[in-house]
């Protein structure tokens, strides 16, 4: 019965690959109807008498399914199975230790100030709330930014990191039609269709090497060096999504110098922020790197996962440019290209954020939370760890659970392992080894533990 | 393959002398949109009387933003606001669900046999945004008729999505009502089954709605041709101030049996206008099709933003979906038509008061937030310098804009700029100027233009 559900969990991103590559420009995923003219122009019959005057045929006869999402599959999955040891690894929602969501604090008091203010409901501008703009940009490239005090940053609000990213590719495709973004290799599924649905092309590096389930640094760079000059490179700023690798402070800095040598463009997608270390401001080390560099940089920022704010959608696309004019701009065409997909963007949960980061009490109340839920986390990596290490008697090295950051660990089992982990074990992940570690509890670890070395060991 | 960057003239930030040129030279300013842009004018003008007949958002007689209480009402019941992704699926159902039954009808069989495909979405930019993403996907080749006028927005949403648009025939400007003969004319030489935007009711930017004979003809002969229509349904209420009766076109539509497709707004029926609440719904032959038609569109929506926005969606299940609010509801929607209805008559009868001799009959036939004025650009323009007040240059006014307290001098800008068209009213009155078509009204007072429309019909 799982099984069967997984099977159909299973059909990866990578089908739309194929699809863009081949039929770059004739978008038709999902598309069965290949007749060009109007079916019903055709005396076609569904099987009654058939008409030229429409009745309650529907034109969009043809259209099948679109594959599931590999990702909520798994938690679908997950609750229609009834074992009470199941795990879900699946979906990267943080969970309590008791696997609850969890409402941050000072998200509940943000929302309560915002009931009693009783502020209007009036239209966002088309680039969002100032306040919300302003506190975002700080919280990602600091208070006392140059680019933020010389104005050199565009801001615009977006659908969290999902609609930013959009805008960008809308942006890159617009004006700089024909150029590539280079993602890593693997990276989040949901970045290729934004992409593809932007018509941008892209391609892939180097990233994650299974012999150390670690980094391949070198791949990473020779690929990045191949790609044509001016590409846009697809860089996570801090802990990585699916891997949990991230690049050491000096391998950063060599991929900003071969980014730089190469005139390529740096495009963050910044998802967990104050996920990675538990340091809002550590974790936006690797962007402002770059931008202390001088470079233009693209950066999408996310509330979804660092402020619990998923169901609301705040987030935000910043392009620090060389100049305040220039930023200036690029924020105009930013909002010409959000006001057909949107017009403006949805208010509460801006607000909630600029309350919070824009208030100093419960700006430190939030630094303390991040701070607890990332701690969960490590120690959830290190009792892990532990136990495998313990209780796996190969000399199989496990450290890199201790080495890899933020919400997600790559355990480097295989498609074929992964199914026995549910199959067998009732532990529900991602079929690319992926396991969320925010939906780990300390008192699961040693049986998630002997689950991973099962499927280790006895499975190939 | 790459556009060559230019060496930036001059320049040199001081924290980085490697920078001489930037990515984005080649970006130009974007043109304002033209809704945004006068709101942009208004805020920038000092005059403590200034006036901002613009964006279509809904003001009290004090002219002042509404916060409705069924709103504030459903906020008390949901608490706050429900952050839980697990139960974002079961709102998110529910307000399509409810969102469904408002537009078809409770008790239609669409509903019944849930023959609809629906996903939340972002406000009615949204849901329109979505449906023109996936009619190019399903249907590469097509194109989209839009009203002449209609939404500036609406170009540029089908536009993003690379669907090419034509135009149909819809607002005279002779008569200032509705071109019908025209209308049904193009409609008949569009090819068969093609696409057509539709507003149901209160028509933006003009205020010109079919009447219900109307619409009959047009649903009739929209079966002849196969064509599909797609109603954007933004003002369900604010025309009569009855949900209902705003939902008569769509209501004909469904008799006929065509299976429609349908983008509702509660920005401006709700006063949600930032929480970006809407929904976008496609008719279906089954629940079966319907299941896979919404997979399509929800895969069209996670690759653009993911899923909508929680907070708005909650406040109008809530509202649709408990019977007290949603009553609170409808009598709120009734209270702020009116109050559009009663400026409509009070600017119309100061403009007669005032003496001008042109027809202003246009003021009060239009139904819904605006007003198609027919000033010109020109006169707009003079309006805003002069008298500050400010509208769109197509003469659009918003009417949510105009207060018992401003409506005289309102009234008394329009009449002043005016000036001139009296006076060639004045000549055309004492026979200097023929007026030479049948649909046009020439004559002050009389109702007879849409009735002589529609004895022209096929």
């Amino acid at each position: 019965m799982a099984s069967t559900l997984l099977s159909l969990a299973s059909a990866t991103p990578s089908a739309s690959l194929s699809f863009h590559e081949i039929n770059k420009g004739k978008l038709n995923r999902g598309c069965m109807n290949k007749e060009k003219t109007n079916p019903f122009i055709k005396a076609k019959s569904f099987g009654r008498v058939s008409m030229v005057v429409a009745s309650n045929v529907s034109r969009f006869e043809g259209i099948t399914m679109a594959p599931p999402d590999p990702i909520l599959g798994v938690s679908e999955a997950f609750k229609a199975d009834n074992h009470e040891l199941k795990l879900n690894l699946g979906v990267g929602a943080y969970r309590t230790e008791e696997l609850q969501p969890y409402v941050l604090d000072v998200i509940k008091k943000a929302d309560k100030l915002l009931l009693e203010k009783g502020e209007n409901r009036e239209y966002l501008p088309i680039e969002g709330l100032a306040a919300f703009n302003k506190v975002t940009a700080e919280l990602l490239f600091g208070v006392d930014n140059p680019v933020i005090r010389q104005q050199r940053v565009a801001t615009v609000q977006g659908l969290s990191g999902t609609g930013s990213l959009r805008l960008a590719a809308a942006l890159i495709e617009r004006y700089f039609p024909g150029a590539k973004v280079l993602i890593s290799s693997p990276t989040w599924g949901n970045h290729k269709n934004i992409f593809n649905d932007a018509r941008v092309p892209w391609s892939e590096y180097r990233y994650y090497d299974p012999k150390t389930v670690g980094l391949d640094f070198e791949g990473m760079i020779a690929d990045i060096k191949a790609a044509p000059e001016g590409s846009f490179i697809l860089l996570h700023g801090c802990a990585h999504n699916p891997t949990g690798i991230d690049p050491t402070p000096e391998e950063w800095r060599v991929i900003a110098d071969v980014i730089q040598e190469k005139n390529h463009i740096p495009f963050f997608d910044i998802a967990y922020q104050g996920f990675a270390s538990g340091s809002l401001d550590t974790d936006a080390a690797s962007v402002r790197m770059f931008v202390a560099r001088g470079m233009e940089v693209i950066a999408a920022q996310s509330y979804s996962k660092n402020l619990g704010l998923y169901a609301e959608r705040i987030g935000a696309i910043n392009v620090v440019c060389s100049s305040p004019e220039a930023a200036a701009r690029v924020k105009s065409q930013l909002k010409r290209i959000a006001r057909p997909l949107y017009s403006n963007p949805p208010v509460h949960g801006a607000r909630i954020v600029a309350n919070i980061v824009g208030d100093s009490a419960l700006f430190k109340e939030w630094n303390a939370e991040m701070e607890m839920m990332a701690g969960r986390i490590k120690n959830v990596r290190h009792k892990l760890f532990d136990s495998l290490s313990s209780k796996d008697k190969s000399g199989k090295d496990w450290s890199f659970v201790l080495k890899q950051i933020g919400m997600f660990s790559f355990t480097g089992l295989n498609k074929a392992q992964c199914d026995n982990m549910t199959n067998k074990w009732h532990v529900y992940m991602t079929k690319d080894g992926r396991i969320s570690l925010a939906g780990l509890s300390l008192a699961q670890c040693e049986y998630l533990a002997d689950a991973i070395i099962d499927s280790y060991h006895n499975v190939s | 393959m790459i556009i060559s960057r230019f060496l930036r003239r001059g320049i040199s930030t001081s924290t980085s002398p490697t920078r001489r040129r930037s990515w984005w030279d080649h970006v130009t300013p974007a043109l304002k949109d033209p809704i945004n842009a006068v709101t942009d004018a208004f805020l920038a003008d000092p005059c403590p009387y200034k006036i901002n007949l613009g964006v279509g958002a809904y003001r009290d007689d004090e002219g002042k933003p509404v916060v409705l209480q069924c709103v504030r009402e459903a906020e008390g019941k949901t608490g706050a606001t429900n952050f839980l992704e697990s139960t974002s699926t079961a709102i998110s159902s529910k307000l399509v669900e409810e969102s469904a039954k408002l537009i078809y009808g409770e008790d239609s069989d669409v509903i019944k046999e849930r023959r609809f495909a629906g996903i939340p979405a972002l406000s009615g930019t949204g849901a329109c945004r979505i449906f023109a993403e996936f009619q190019k996907q399903f249907y590469p080749g097509s194109t989209i008729y839009f009203p002449d006028p209609t939404w500036s927005n609406h170009r540029n949403i089908w536009g993003d999505a690379h669907v090419p648009d034509r135009t149909f025939h819809y607002y005279h400007p002779d008569s200032k009502g509705l071109n019908f003969v025209a209308l049904m004319d193009d409609v008949k030489n569009a090819p068969d089954g093609s696409f057509f935007l539709l507003q149901p009711c209160a028509h933006n930017p003009t205020g010109v709605d079919p009447t219900d004979e109307q619409w009959l003809e047009i649903s009739s002969l929209f079966k002849v041709k196969n064509h599909f229509p797609f109603f954007d349904v933004a003002y369900q209420g604010f025309a009569s101030g009855d949900v209902e009766r705003d939902a008569q076109a769509i209501r004909i539509f469904l008799e006929d049996g065509h299976s429609i497709g349908c983008a509702q707004s509660f920005a401006k029926n709700m006063g949600l206008y930032g929480h970006r609440v809407g929904c976008l719904s496609i008719l279906c032959n089954d629940k079966i099709q319907a299941v896979a038609i919404k997979s399509q569109l929800k895969q069209i929506s996670n690759t653009m933003y993911g899923s909508p926005p929680i907070h708005g969606i909650s406040l109008v299940s809530k509202i649709l979906s408990n019977p007290d609010i949603k009553a609170l509801w409808l009598k709120e929607v009734k209270v702020m038509a009116t109050r559009i209805q009663r400026m409509r008559a009070t600017l119309r009868e100061a403009l007669e008061r005032l003496g001008s001799p042109l027809n202003w009959q246009h003021i009060t036939n239009q139904v819904g937030m605006f007003c198609f004025s027919g000033l010109t650009r020109a006169e707009v323009d003079q309006l805003a310098k002069e008298f500050h007040i400010y509208m769109t240059h197509d003469g659009r006014i918003s009417m949510a804009g105009v207060t018992t307290k401003n409506v005289d001098y309102v009234a008394r800008a329009i009449h002043e700029v005016t000036a001139s068209d009296r006076d060639i009213k004045i000549l055309h009155n004492i026979g200097a100027y023929k007026v030479n078509t049948d649909i046009c009204s020439t004559s002050l007072g009389t109702k007879k233009t849409r009735a002589r429309g529609m004895n022209l019909a096929l």
